[in-house]
């Protein structure tokens, strides 16, 4: 064993007292650190996957025509004023050849044609509008997972299938294998055999959305074989508006990614995320001034033995590494033990607190790169903290100390 | 000839920024190798810092000091310190054990500071080291549970752990009753004659100093006397 290690560890066993406080200061910080972060890291991961989970990562569409300012020669500008753009000038051309260069951009997981627009679906007397989405099966199923949130029936789209939400399937009081029929104000209409009725945790989302073919929506949006938005999923969530950029600039298409679409929530999970890493720096920096106020209490309770160890042959070098490595011992042992408290207490948390419909109200998000950062920080602020009290010892005269008795 | 153990040549030594105050005033000293000296003086002779000085705790403001022909001046800290390790064991006053290690470990310290590592080898030394100074009974026991006498057996066996040339004994017996100081001063020279050590021994102990092959007299920082001990020889 090194020699630096044996007197560093005979130290920490023998200062039992000591060795208990800066462990015990460690362990809490690395605990807290590893518990708020799964909690608000779980939190985050749920509110975006609940925000994502009916909405695509970028949204590419058709821009809106821009009026055109027009100079006549006498110098006084006429800005000409447009109607409304009917769904089918909303249309995207060429989108097969556009779907693919997006599908092969970096950084895009996968991409898929929608034809969007309103209708009225109707059964009997009752009338609701919606939004009629017409989309390809298989694409869509890889922009957004809907097959996990059919509550009843299947994700089918086949021929006159539709596919609605809970809450419109209540409103008009059907049920899977009814007849729904949808109209648009294009004048077209047809009759749909609801195969499926889904559930995406949001409201607006249950009560609108009519999913069928994309042949299906393109006849009754009056598009002929266009779309009107593509729908993109990306690898990194928060590199959206990254790709989304790209995206528009290589298309000339409208990019819009979810941050932009949710701008506020973005604000509140950045607030959140801020408020968690200020409360991890407070927590560091208490930790480490617990180290360093200790190690340096027995570094002068110590400098007796520290005299004895310099005039006895041990250099300077060696007694700066003998309190850095109690340092060093300390921020991996209160790294490990912290890291099981807080993975104990987060699991604890995440199994205890409960919503009636048995999901927890703490989802925790512990994965093994918040235990490495954990420890990491443990370590380096056990190293850094042991720092000052480490050079104050390596000073230490020895012809003085020994002079003391 | 060989070298002296230990030789100064104009050694002065200061302390103080502001105000310097002048301790030692230019010694011209040499211990040869084999030698048991006695350094002897009042209080505030400089007996202490001219120890410090050989034992390279410290360094001499102006003149030149070497040990065993090196002149230290020429070294830096960490030659120091290695030089210190490699010739030079002390014993102090108040024996100056690490409280936290075993008798043997206190003996082995000075092996493992110089090698930076634990050897079964060093174990073995330690261990036959406290067997010559009569400790063989007590080598895992605590430093501080033993009695003063032993704890000064377990500092003179930790001096003597890397082979030294030169052991500085400062007031080796001053803390003892004068039964274990007879002891401990038997083993010094036990040492000195059997293995050839070389021994400088700071006391006020007359008794000490009168059993000692040479006797130096520091007073206000100045030799004032270095004889050979006429009564020990005849």
């Amino acid at each position: 064993m090194p020699f630096e290690l044996f007197v560093a560890l005979r130290f920490l066993r023998e200062g039992k007292a000591q060795t208990a406080l800066i462990l015990g200061g460690t362990t809490i910080g690395v605990a807290v650190i590893i518990f708020l972060s799964a909690l608000i890291g779980g939190l985050q991961a749920t509110l975006i996957d609940q925000t994502l989970s009916a909405q695509a990562h970028v949204i590419l569409k058709r821009p809106d025509r821009v009026a055109r300012v027009v100079t006549p020669a006498d110098g006084a500008a006429v800005v000409a004023r447009l109607e409304k753009t009917p769904e089918r000038e909303k249309s995207i051309e060429q989108w097969q050849a556009l779907l693919g260069e997006i599908r092969a951009t970096p950084g895009v997981v996968a991409a898929t044609p929608t034809a969007a627009g309103s209708a009225f679906a109707s059964r009997g007397e009752l009338s609701r509008s919606v939004a009629l989405r017409g989309l390809d099966r298989q694409s869509f199923d890889q922009v957004i997972k809907l097959v996990p949130r059919i509550t009843v029936g299947a994700f089918r789209v086949d021929g006159t299938e539709a596919v609605i939400g809970t809450v419109l399937a209540h409103d008009l009081g059907v049920e899977v294998g009814d007849k729904l029929r949808i109209t648009t104000p294009q004048g077209r209409g047809d009759v749909f055999t609801v195969s499926g009725i889904f559930d995406v945790g949001n409201k607006d989302v249950n009560q609108r959305w009519v999913l069928v073919s994309l042949r299906q929506a393109q006849t009754l949006l009056d598009l002929a074989g266009g779309i009107t938005t593509i729908e993109v999923k990306v690898d990194e969530v928060f590199a959206a508006e990254g790709v989304a950029q790209e995206l528009g600039a290589l298309t000339g298409l409208t990019a819009e990614s979810w941050m932009k679409l949710n701008q506020q929530l973005l604000t509140g999970l950045q607030a959140q995320s801020s408020s968690s890493v200020m409360i991890q720096v407070f927590v560091v920096i208490a930790v480490a001034l617990g180290i360093a106020s200790v190690l340096g209490v027995s570094v002068i309770q110590k400098s007796r033995e520290i005299g004895i160890l310099k005039a006895t042959g041990t250099s300077t070098g060696t007694v700066l590494r003998i309190f850095l490595i109690e340092g060093a011992i300390v921020g991996v042992a209160g790294s490990l033990l912290g890291g099981l408290i807080g993975a104990g207490l987060s699991t604890f948390f995440a199994h205890a607190v409960k919503n009636p419909y048995g999901e927890s109200l703490f989802p925790i998000d512990l994965t093994p790169r918040l235990f490495l950062t954990a420890s990491a920080v443990a370590l380096v602020t056990g190293l850094l903290s042991a720092w000052y009290p480490a050079r104050h010892a390596a000073r230490l005269d020895p012809a003085q100390v020994i002079r003391g008795g | 000839m060989a070298d002296p153990v230990v030789e100064l040549r104009g050694v002065v030594k200061e302390y103080g920024d502001v105000i310097r105050t002048r301790v030692l005033h230019g010694l011209d000293l040499r211990v040869e190798a084999g030698e048991f000296t006695a350094l002897i003086g009042p209080s505030g002779s400089g007996k202490s810092t001219l120890l410090n000085l050989i034992g390279l705790l410290d360094r001499p403001t102006e003149g030149k000091l070497f040990i065993a022909g090196q002149e230290i001046g020429l070294l830096d800290d960490d030659g120091l310190t290695a030089c210190r390790g490699r010739s030079i064991g002390f014993v102090f006053q108040f024996h100056h054990l690490l409280p936290e290690f075993s008798a043997i470990e206190n003996v082995m310290i000075p092996m493992m500071a110089l090698h930076g590592r634990q050897d079964p080898s060093m174990r073995e030394c330690a261990g036959t080291l406290l067997g010559q100074v009569g400790l063989g009974r007590f080598l895992d026991q605590r430093a501080t549970l033993l009695s003063g006498g032993q704890q000064q057996r377990v500092a003179i066996a930790r001096a003597l752990a890397m082979a030294p040339r030169l052991v500085l004994a400062d007031e080796p017996t001053g803390n003892l009753d004068t039964a274990s100081a007879d002891e401990i001063f038997t083993l010094l020279r036990t040492f000195n004659e059997k293995a050839g050590v070389t021994f400088l021994i700071v006391t006020h102990d007359p008794r000490l100093a009168a059993r000692c092959d040479r006797i130096v007299e520091l007073v206000d920082g100045r030799i004032v006397a270095d004889r050979p001990n006429q009564a020990r020889r005849t």
